[in-house]
C-alpha cells in the first residue's frame, strides 16, 4: 500500500485535522510502514468467522423512561470557549450572502 | 507504606489524615523534580480532603484516609483533567466519573492527577504536553505507558494506589517496568463512565498498587454495575480479601510457548524462569499451551482502536470544552487548526490511521477484517481455559527502555506492548506482579491472565506468589541531591 503525503492530507481533510507540510512528509512512510505491518492479517483464517464487536455477551439493556439528574445549563457551559446566553458560540456557518 | 500499613497506624492513633498529607507533599517534594509523575498536584486540595475526614462523624469506609493518584483522562468534579493535551488546557470535568465517586464514599483521600501519554496513546509516557515522566528505578528510562504516571508514583510511594486505565497493556507495562502491581479488569467490571474514551470497546479502569492485597482493596471499591456505562457487566462483586489466602494447590495455569520465544529479553526470560519453579513449589501444576495466534493481535488492535480512536476523538473541536484556535473566520477553519495546534504528534498519527481504516474502499479490508481476526484472538484463549485456570506470560518482552529510544520509530514503540494487547482484545482479566530485576537492576513483571469476571483467581495466584517471593519489600532509592 503506498501513502503519499498527498493522501495523507486527504486523511487529514477527512478528520478536520489541519497538519503542516513537514507533518504530511513525516507522517505519510510511518503510516505505510504500519499499514505493511497489517498486512499478516491477510493470511488470517477467518472465511467463516463472525466479527466481534463487543467481547460481553450483553443483550439489548432497557429501563424505565425516567426523568432523572442530569447536568444544569450554567455547568454545561462552564468551560466553553465561548458562549452567548444559553448557547455555545462558534463562527459563522452559513454564508447570508 | 501499604494501605494495610497505613490503615493499622490510623487504628492504633499513630497518624491522621492531616499528617499522611503532610508526608504525601514531602514525598512530592523529593521525588517529583526527578521523576514528574503528576500532571496536577494541589496540597491545599488535599489539605482540605483531609480536614473534611477528620471533622466526618459517620462510619469510616474501606479506603477511609487513604491517598489514591489518579489518572488525568479520569473526570474529577472542578480540577483540571487534561488527558496531558493541550486541546483539553483549562478544562475542570462537570461532574464526577463513578469511580470518583466510589473512592470518594469510601473515604480515600484524591492525591492528584497523574501524567500520561496524550489521550493515552503509548507505551513510554513520553507523549505528554507536560514532558515525561521518569523511571523512579533509573531516571534515565521510562516508567512504561500510557499510566506511567500512576505508575511511578505508586513505586516512588507518593502514593500506595493510583487508578490507571488500559486500553492495550496501559495499566500493566508501567506496572512491570516499575516494579508494582496493575490490574486490568475483565471488560465492563469497572464503569467506564468519566473516562475520557480511547477505544471504547477495549477501555478499562483499574488499579496499580505496591502489593496484591492493595490492588484488591481498591479493586473492591471501584467493581461493580453501573447503569450510566451501558457497557457494564451486572455480575455480583465477590470479597476478594476473604479469598486472597486460600492458597494455590492444585492451580492449573498455562505457560504459552508463544510467547517464550524469540524477542524475549534474556534478563526478563532468567526472572520468569525463576518465578515459575517458586510457583511450581507452591503446588502450581504448570503446562505448556498454546495461543496460535499470538501474531495477530498488534496489528488487529492498530486497525481496531485507531478507528475507534479516530471517532472518539472527533468531539475535541474546539465548541464545547478545552482549547480553540482564536482567530478562525468559519467554522471549518476553526475545527482544522483546534485540532491540529491542539493534539501532539502521536495523536494525530493514529487518527490519520483510523480514518484511513475506516475510510471509504478500505473499511471492509481493515476495520471489517481486524473485527474477524479478533474473534480468533478471542477463540484462542476460549480453548486455553478449557484445560486451565489461568495463563502466565511475561508482562513485557523487555525491562523499560531509555527516554527517546522508541521515539522516532511508532512500530518499534508498539512493539512492546505485544503480551498486553491480546487480553484486551479478549475482554479478559490479567496482573502484573513484580518478578524480579534484571541484572542492570530493572524490574521485570510477571502477567496472570483470567477468565472473564474471574479476577478473584488472579489475585489468589498473584497473592501467594509475592508471599514466596518478596519483591514487593524492594523499593528503589531516593534520587540524589534530595532535601530529606
Amino acid at each position: 500500500m503506498e501513502i503519499s503525503p498527498k493522501e495523507v492530507e486527504y486523511l487529514a481533510q477527512l478528520c478536520r485535522l489541519e497538519l503542516t507540510p513537514e507533518e504530511l512528509k513525516l507522517f505519510a512512510p510511518q503510516i505505510k510502514e504500519i499499514l505493511s505491518y497489517v498486512e499478516i492479517l491477510k493470511s488470517a483464517p477467518t472465511h467463516n468467522t463472525p466479527p466481534t464487536t463487543h467481547v460481553l455477551s450483553l443483550a439489548n439493556v432497557y429501563r424505565e423512561d425516567q426523568i432523572r439528574p442530569s447536568l444544569d445549563t450554567e455547568k454545561a457551559l462552564a468551560n466553553a470557549p465561548a458562549r452567548e446566553g444559553p448557547f455555545f458560540k462558534v463562527p459563522k456557518v452559513i454564508d447570508a450572502s | 507504606m501499604t494501605v494495610f500499613e497505613l490503615q493499622q497506624m490510623y487504628r492504633q492513633g499513630k497518624t491522621g489524615p492531616s499528617e499522611v498529607v503532610r508526608e504525601l507533599v514531602k514525598k512530592v517534594e523529593v521525588w517529583e523534580p526527578a521523576i514528574h509523575s503528576l500532571a496536577w498536584f494541589d496540597p491545599e486540595w488535599l489539605t482540605r480532603q483531609a480536614a473534611a475526614l477528620e471533622k466526618g462523624t459517620g462510619p469510616k469506609g474501606p479506603l477511609w484516609g487513604v491517598p489514591v493518584v489518579v489518572k488525568d483522562n479520569i473526570c474529577v468534579e472542578g480540577v483540571p483533567v487534561t488527558c496531558a493535551s493541550r486541546i483539553l488546557k483549562g478544562f475542570r470535568p462537570p461532574y464526577n466519573a463513578t469511580v470518583i465517586e466510589r473512592l470518594q464514599s469510601a473515604g480515600a483521600l484524591l492525591a492528584g492527577m497523574a501524567n500520561m501519554d496524550e489521550f493515552a496513546f503509548g507505551s513510554s509516557c513520553e507523549h505528554s504536553c507536560y514532558g515525561p515522566t521518569r523511571n523512579p528505578w533509573d531516571l534515565s528510562r521510562v516508567p512504561g505507558g500510557s499510566s506511567g504516571g500512576s505508575a511511578a508514583s505508586v513505586a516512588a510511594s507518593i502514593a500506595p494506589l493510583a487508578l490507571g486505565s488500559d486500553t492495550g497493556g496501559s495499566i500493566r507495562q508501567p506496572a512491570s517496568f516499575c516494579g508494582v502491581v496493575g490490574l486490568k479488569p475483565t471488560y465492563g467490571r469497572v464503569s467506564r463512565y468519566g473516562l475520557i474514551a480511547f477505544a471504547s470497546s477495549l477501555d478499562q479502569i483499574g488499579p496499580l498498587a505496591r502489593t496484591v492485597e492493595d490492588a484488591a482493596l481498591l479493586s473492591q471499591v471501584i467493581f461493580g454495575f453501573d447503569q450510566r456505562d451501558s457497557t457494564s457487566g451486572d455480575l455480583p462483586v465477590p470479597d476478594y480479601l476473604q479469598q486472597i489466602k486460600t492458597g494455590v494447590k492444585g492451580l492449573k495455569v498455562g505457560l504459552p510457548k508463544e510467547c517464550f520465544g524469540k524477542g524475549l529479553d534474556a534478563g526478563v526470560k532468567t526472572e520468569l524462569e525463576k518465578a515459575f519453579e517458586q510457583c511450581r513449589a507452591l503446588g502450581i501444576e504448570l503446562r505448556e499451551i498454546s495461543l496460535p495466534r499470538t501474531d495477530y493481535a498488534i496489528p488487529t488492535y492498530y486497525v481496531l482502536a485507531t478507528a475507534e480512536a479516530s471517532s472518539n476523538l472527533a468531539r475535541f473541536d474546539g465548541v464545547q470544552y478545552g482549547y480553540r484556535f482564536p482567530n478562525a473566520s468559519n467554522l471549518m477553519e476553526l475545527y482544522a487548526k483546534t485540532r491540529g495546534e491542539g493534539f501532539g504528534p502521536e495523536v494525530k498519527r493514529r487518527i490519520i490511521l483510523g480514518t484511513f481504516v475506516l475510510s471509504s474502499g478500505y473499511y471492509d479490508a481493515y476495520y471489517g477484517h481486524a473485527l474477524k481476526v479478533r474473534t480468533l484472538i478471542k477463540e484462542d484463549f476460549d480453548r486455553a481455559f478449557e484445560q486451565v485456570d489461568c495463563i502466565l506470560t511475561p508482562t513485557a518482552p523487555t525491562p523499560a527502555f531509555r527516554l527517546g529510544e522508541k521515539l522516532q520509530d511508532p512500530l518499534t514503540m508498539y512493539l512492546s506492548d505485544i503480551f498486553t494487547i491480546s487480553i484486551n482484545l479478549a475482554g479478559l482479566p490479567a496482573l502484573s506482579v513484580p518478578c524480579g530485576f534484571t541484572p542492570e537492576g530493572l524490574p521485570v513483571g510477571l502477567q496472570w491472565i483470567g477468565r472473564p469476571f474471574q479476577e478473584e483467581v488472579l489475585f489468589r495466584g498473584a497473592y501467594a506468589y509475592q508471599q514466596a517471593a518478596g519483591w514487593h519489600t524492594k523499593r528503589p532509592p531516593e534520587p540524589k541531591g534530595a532535601s530529606s
